[in-house]
């Protein structure tokens, strides 16, 4: 039986959830049974019926998010619910629960997953390595399993069922983490989520000129990122840096802007679908990865840009 | 306090990976190795945390004898003394088990990881570490303090940042923006000659994944270039062609 943790963010469930969905019914040939934290919102729950979630498990009674007492309360709902194939989106979220899952639950656990699982001679797991330089297939070897895929990577496919929702609680115990304080860019698209990118580097020549950078971003729909030296600087927060030491992207529309391209970078961003580099320098090493590239100074392309992306 | 940092030995960030053997084995030949970045912040915020609260730092790394060198390097940055266990690092979940069994052996107050490594960007460690220890676990922490013997973390989410207490012993991993991370200087390459680099041998696991092949990323057909002064019609191509935005 497959399932899915469906991360609760705030009452809604994400594309990225959808996505996990549309995967465990795919593998299952049929409906599967998902699993949040906290009630949603209102028709929240039809979201999932409409890729292949016939019932939803809410478990009530925690309080804040807790790792180790969320794990503890899926982990039950996981065996009660005779679910074997647990599928999640590799957020955040999912990489501080799903290890406690998997050893709740005695799975073998594979992170950044990027394709259906061949399963022809057991369960083979497409998953990126190297920080984007490479891909790995790996055979999970036990009968339990918790596949986290990478958002962005498989499609939506609707599968429309009718869902029952069912609720059970959970004891709130003693937790030995207490949250002291949560801050969340209000309206802001979490970048490894985002299906388009904006970033730019250092041919920016100043955070004081990120305006344009944002303005392109809001019109697109975009989320803002940028390169290494940047956020090294403080130009931008670091959680902004894209790159192999900084958070691996795999959105629809990459662009790029004023980054040579070192290969510490391409490595988090190589898995786009496309990729548009501007930069002045024509032997940037960017233009080889891009499939567009505009050769130019920031500062005259940025405002052409906004004003065609305007123009619509 | 006594402090366990997780390392892992990985190819240096410039390099261009292959693979051999047809595809089945990641091509070592020319690689150089160095500490996990990740693993190298945790390191040196454990670094901080004794010199500030007094206490040892033990460094532990799943790995054969290749991975000496590596570890004398942490040695050297200033950790007290290390412990390799004689593996080969299958995969995050063996890697857990066998440090969780050192946790178990030697007794922490604390346990660092980094966020992944960025060889095989599991990021698994840190929270089975804490389910087999039935310890808290904080991933990606971007401050890690101790007061009045609890741990202060302040800790990134989807979409933002979190600020979190925890009682001790608890395991963390590390973020970018924890520290600066160190350079070892003379005098600790010098003292790390002799500190204990203790091999043990691994203990034996259940079987959870085997990597049975490799695949590089598919080359880009040539880039296709746009005049500077046409800009503009990049967002027609994009939206018309390519269809990649609305």
């Amino acid at each position: 039986m497959t399932g899915i943790y469906a991360e609760n963010s705030e009452g809604i469930f994400k594309k990225s959830v959808l996505e996990a969905a549309s995967y465990a019914s795919k593998i299952q040939n049929g409906p599967v049974t998902a699993i949040c934290v906290g009630k949603p919102n209102e028709g929240e729950s039809d979201k999932l019926a409409k890729y292949g979630v016939n019932k939803l498990i809410v478990i009530d009674g925690l309080n804040a998010f807790d790792a180790q007492m969320y794990s503890e309360a899926v982990t039950k709902a996981v065996v009660q619910a005779g679910i074997n194939t647990l599928v999640i989106a590799n957020t955040y979220e999912a990489k501080s629960i799903a290890p406690r899952i998997a050893v709740g639950m005695n799975a073998s656990l594979a992170t950044n997953v990027i394709a259906y699982p061949d399963m022809s001679n057991g369960f083979t797991v497409k998953r990126g390595v190297f920080s984007g330089k490479g891909f790995a297939y790996v055979k999970l070897e036990k009968t339990n399993k918790i596949v986290a895929i990478t958002p962005n990577s498989t499609e939506l496919i609707e599968n429309n069922q009718s869902i029952a929702v069912e609720n059970i609680s959970a004891e709130q115990s003693n937790s030995s983490t207490q949250i002291i304080s949560t801050s969340k860019a209000a309206g802001k698209i979490p970048l490894t989520e985002a299906e388009v990118v904006v970033s730019a580097g250092r041919g920016m020549k100043g955070p004081e000129n990120w305006g344009m950078v944002e303005e392109l971003a809001d019109l697109l729909g975009a989320a803002t990122a940028c390169s290494k030296p940047v956020s090294d600087m403080g130009w931008r927060p670091h959680g902004e840096h894209v790159g192999q030491t900084g958070i691996t992207i795999k959105p629809n529309l990459y662009i790029a802007i004023g980054i040579s391209g070192a290969i510490q970078h391409l490595a988090g961003v190589s898995s786009s679908k496309v990729i548009v580099a501007i930069n002045k320098d024509p032997e940037a090493p960017f233009f080889k990865a891009a499939d567009y590239g505009i050769v130019g100074d920031a500062f005259e392309i940025l405002p052409q840009l906004i004003q065609a992306a305007k123009n619509h | 306090m006594k402090i366990l940092v997780c390392m892992s030995v990985v190819p240096d960030t410039t390099t261009k990976i292959t693979f051999t053997e047809n595809n089945t084995q990641f091509n070592t030949q020319g690689v150089q190795f160095i500490i996990n970045p990740y693993d190298e912040l945790s390191l040196t915020k454990a670094l901080e945390l004794t010199e500030k609260n007094g206490g040892t730092v033990t460094v532990a790394t799943v790995g054969l004898a290749d991975a000496d060198a590596v570890i004398r390097k942490a040695l050297a940055i200033g950790a007290n003394d290390a412990i390799r266990i004689n593996a080969e690092a299958k995969d995050g979940q063996f890697v857990a088990e066998q440090i969780a069994a050192i946790v178990k052996a030697n007794g922490y107050d604390m346990v660092l990881t980094g966020r992944e490594s960025i060889d095989y960007n599991g990021g698994q460690v840190c929270s089975l570490l804490g389910a087999m220890l039935s310890w808290p676990s904080v991933n990606v922490c971007t401050q890690i303090d101790v007061q009045d013997g609890k741990a202060i973390f302040e800790r990134d989410i989807d979409g933002g940042r979190q600020s979190i207490s925890s009682a001790l012993p608890v395991v963390a991993s590390a973020q970018k923006d924890l520290c600066e991370p160190r350079i070892p200087n003379m005098k600790g390459i010098m003292a790390a000659r002799t500190k204990p680099l203790q091999v043990v041998e691994a203990i034996s696991v259940e079987n959870n994944s085997t990597y049975s092949l490799f695949e590089s990323p598919q080359a880009k057909q040539a880039v296709r270039l746009i005049d500077a002064s046409q800009a503009g019609q990049l967002i027609d191509i994009l939206r018309n062609e390519a269809k990649i935005i609305a």
